[in-house]
C-alpha cells in the first residue's frame, strides 16, 4: 500500500539530491541547472501528493504554474550560461572567481 | 467567476502589462536615434501607473479573483514607492547606459516587468500569487544583471545570482508545499485560521523554516547573503540601483504577506521570532564588519545593504502592527537613501570609468562640491547620524525591538550602528579631506533631468528629517486595521 508518506519521502529525497548537487558539484554549471530543475520537480511531487490527500485541486493547479515558470527559468539560465561561456571561455565553477572580498 | 469588479481592482496592473507590451513593440520599430521616445514613454507609463494606484485606492481592503489578489493600504504604499524607485532608476541611468552602449529598449521593458512582479508580490493574497510575482521580479532581474553582455564580471554576477536565486525559490516552494500539506489551503487569509488548527503542526513548522530561508535569501540577510556583494559589484550600476531600492521593498512586502498569515496569536510565533532574531544579529554583525575592509564602493554598499536588512528584520521580529510599520518605514527610507547613493555613482561615471572605487571619490568636494554634498547626505543618512532621516528610521526600529522585550537585540543593533559609522564617514572623509588625483577628470554628467531629480531626491532626505510624521502616520495606518 502506497501512502502519503511515501510520496513525501520521495519528494524529500529528490530535494536533498538537488541541494547536494548544487553544493557538492564543483565542476559544471549545467549540472547546477539540472539540480535546480530536480528541486522544482521534488516540490511538484509534494504538491500533487498533498493535493490528492486533501482532495483539493488547488495544489495541482499550482504545479502547472511551477512547471511553466521552471521552463522560463531554465531558458534564462541557459542564456546566462552561453553569455558566461562567451566572455570567459569556461563553465567550470571553480574558475568563476574574479570577484572576491 | 471573472467579474467586472475584479478587473477594476487590478486596473493599475492591467494598464502596466498593456503599456509594457506596447512599449516593447514600439521599441522594435523605431530607429536607435529615436530611443528618447522609449525613455520618456517608460517614465510616463510609470507615473500613470502610480496615479492609477493612488486614485483607485479603495477605502477598505478589497480582494479580487477569489482572494488571490489583495488591494489594501500596505500594498498601496509599497507599490507607490516601488514605482517611485523605478522612476528614479530611469532618470538616473540614461547617461550611464548611453556611455556604455547599453541604451536599449529592453532595459525599460525588463525593469517595468520586474516592477509588475513587485506589484503582484506586495498585494498577493495566495501562495500562487506570491510565487508568480516573485518569479516575474527575479527572472527580469537576472536578465538585467547580465545586461552588459560583453562584461565578464557582469555575466559572472548573473550566473551566481541565478543559481542562488533559483535555490531560494526552490526552498521557498518546498516550504509552501509543506505548509499546503499541513493546512490544505493556498489562500493566505484562510492559512491563518487553518494554521491554528493544523493536524500536523510539525509539518507546518518544517515548512515555515524553508519559507524563512527563502525570504532571507531574497532580503539578502546573513547567512544567506553570498550573492549580494557579487551582484552589486558585477552588475551595471543602473541595475544595482533597482535591486537596492524596489527589490528590497518587494522583499519586505513578501515577508509581510507570508508571515502575517502566521502572525500574532499564530501557533508558531515563538520559533519564528527566534529565527528572525538570529538572522538579524548575523546580518548586523557580518554586514557592518565586512563593509569596513571594502575598497569598492558598490561592494561596500552591498554589505551596508546586508546590515540594513538586519535592522529591517528587527521590525519583523515582533509581529505587531507597530513593528510592521517601523519595518515598512525603514524599507522606504532605505530605498530613498540608496537611490541617492547610487544616483551619485551613476552621475559621476563616464565611458570607460565606473567611478565605483572609494578612491575615485578623492577630493570630490574640490571638483564638484554639489555632488559631494549630495553623497555626504546619503552616507550620513545611511549611517543614521541624528538629525537626518536615517536616524528616525533606526530609532523606530530600535523602539519596536525594545517594546517587544528584546532589549539585547536593540543593544546589538545600536553597537552595530556605531561600527557602521566608520565606513560611511570614510567616504565623506575621502571626498572632503583627500587631495584629488592629478589628471583625473571628476565631473558629473551634464544631463539636466538627472541633476535636478537627484538633487530633489537628496533634499527630500533633509525635508523628511523634519517632516517624517506624515510618512510614519501613513505607514502606521497601513497596519492599523
Amino acid at each position: 500500500m502506497i501512502t502519503l508518506s511515501h510520496f513525501i519521502v520521495l519528494g524529500a529525497v529528490l530535494f536533498c539530491i538537488a541541494v547536494a548537487g548544487i553544493f557538492i558539484n564543483r565542476k559544471n554549471v549545467i549540472v547546477l541547472l539540472m539540480s535546480i530543475e530536480l528541486m522544482l520537480l521534488a516540490v511538484n511531487i509534494n504538491f500533487v501528493a498533498f493535493s490528492r490527500f486533501h482532495g483539493d485541486v488547488a495544489g495541482q493547479v499550482f504545479v502547472f504554474f511551477i512547471l511553466t515558470v521552471a521552463a522560463a527559468e531554465t531558458a534564462i539560465g541557459l542564456a546566462i550560461l552561453t553569455l558566461l561561456f562567451r566572455n570567459s571561455n569556461t563553465i567550470n565553477i571553480a574558475d568563476i572567481d574574479s570577484m572576491k572580498g | 467567476m471573472l467579474s467586472w469588479n475584479d478587473i477594476l481592482v487590478l486596473l493599475p496592473e492591467i494598464y502596466l502589462v498593456a503599456a509594457v507590451c506596447v512599449l516593447l513593440l514600439m521599441d522594435a520599430f523605431i530607429k536607435p536615434d529615436q530611443r528618447n521616445a522609449t525613455h520618456w514613454l517608460a517614465i510616463i507609463v510609470t507615473v500613470v501607473t502610480g496615479w492609477l494606484v493612488v486614485s483607485g485606492q479603495p477605502a477598505v481592503p478589497v480582494t479580487a479573483f477569489d482572494g488571490m489578489f489583495v488591494r489594501d493600504r500596505a500594498a498601496e504604499i509599497l507599490q507607490l514607492f516601488a514605482l517611485l524607485s523605478v522612476f528614479l532608476v530611469f532618470v538616473y541611468s540614461r547617461p550611464y547606459l548611453k556611455d556604455r552602449n547599453l541604451w536599449h529598449g529592453e532595459f525599460y521593458v525588463l525593469t517595468l516587468f520586474a516592477v509588475l512582479g513587485v506589484m503582484f508580490l506586495v498585494s498577493a493574497g495566495s501562495l500562487v500569487t506570491v510565487y508568480l510575482g516573485l518569479e516575474l521580479l527575479t527572472l527580469s532581474s537576472y536578465a538585467l544583471v547580465a545586461f552588459n553582455r560583453d562584461s565578464r564580471v557582469s555575466s559572472e554576477a548573473a550566473i551566481k545570482y541565478f543559481v542562488l536565486g533559483a535555490l531560494a525559490s526552490g526552498s521557498l516552494l518546498y516550504g509552501m508545499s509543506m505548509v499546503y500539506g499541513a493546512t490544505g489551503t493556498l489562500d493566505l487569509a484562510q492559512l491563518h485560521a487553518a494554521a491554528l488548527h493544523a493536524d500536523m503542526p510539525n509539518l507546518l513548522r518544517f515548512g515555515l523554516i524553508f519559507m524563512i530561508v527563502g525570504i532571507a535569501f531574497k532580503l539578502g540577510a546573513a547567512p544567506f547573503h553570498m550573492w549580494l556583494p557579487d551582484v552589486y559589484e558585477g552588475a551595471p550600476t543602473a541595475t544595482v540601483t533597482f535591486i537596492a531600492s524596489a527589490s528590497k521593498l518587494a522583499a519586505f512586502g513578501m515577508a509581510y504577506r507570508l508571515l502575517s498569515a502566521f502572525g500574532p496569536g499564530g501557533p508558531i510565533l515563538h520559533q519564528w521570532q527566534l529565527m528572525f532574531a538570529v538572522l538579524a544579529v548575523l546580518s548586523l554583525v557580518i554586514g557592518n564588519l565586512v563593509a569596513i575592509v571594502q575598497t569598492n564602493l558598490k561592494r561596500m554598499l552591498a554589505y551596508s545593504t546586508i546590515a540594513h536588512m538586519g535592522y529591517l528584520l528587527l521590525g519583523l521580529v515582533n509581529a505587531t502592527p507597530a513593528g510592521y510599520a517601523a519595518a515598512l518605514f525603514y524599507a522606504i527610507s532605505y530605498a530613498l537613501m540608496s537611490t541617492v547613493a547610487f544616483g551619485v555613482i551613476l552621475a559621476m561615471a563616464r565611458a570607460g570609468f565606473e567611478c565605483d572605487n572609494i578612491d575615485d571619490f578623492k577630493g570630490l568636494n574640490q571638483r564638484s562640491p554639489w555632488m559631494a554634498f549630495l553623497m555626504m547626505l546619503a552616507m550620513v543618512s545611511l549611517a543614521g547620524v541624528p538629525p537626518l532621516f536615517g536616524f528616525f528610521a533606526k530609532y523606530l526600529i530600535l523602539k519596536a525591538a525594545i517594546d517587544a522585550g528584546m532589549m539585547w537585540l536593540a543593544i546589538v543593533a545600536a553597537i552595530a550602528a556605531i561600527v557602521g559609522l566608520y565606513y560611511y564617514l570614510r567616504v565623506v572623509k575621502v571626498m572632503y579631506f583627500d587631495a584629488p588625483v592629478e589628471g583625473q577628470e571628476l565631473k558629473p554628467q551634464p544631463d539636466l533631468p538627472l541633476r535636478w531629480v537627484l538633487s530633489i531626491n537628496a533634499l527630500a532626505l533633509l525635508v523628511l528629517s523634519v517632516y517624517w510624521g506624515p510618512l510614519l502616520g501613513w505607514c502606521q495606518m497601513a497596519f492599523a486595521g
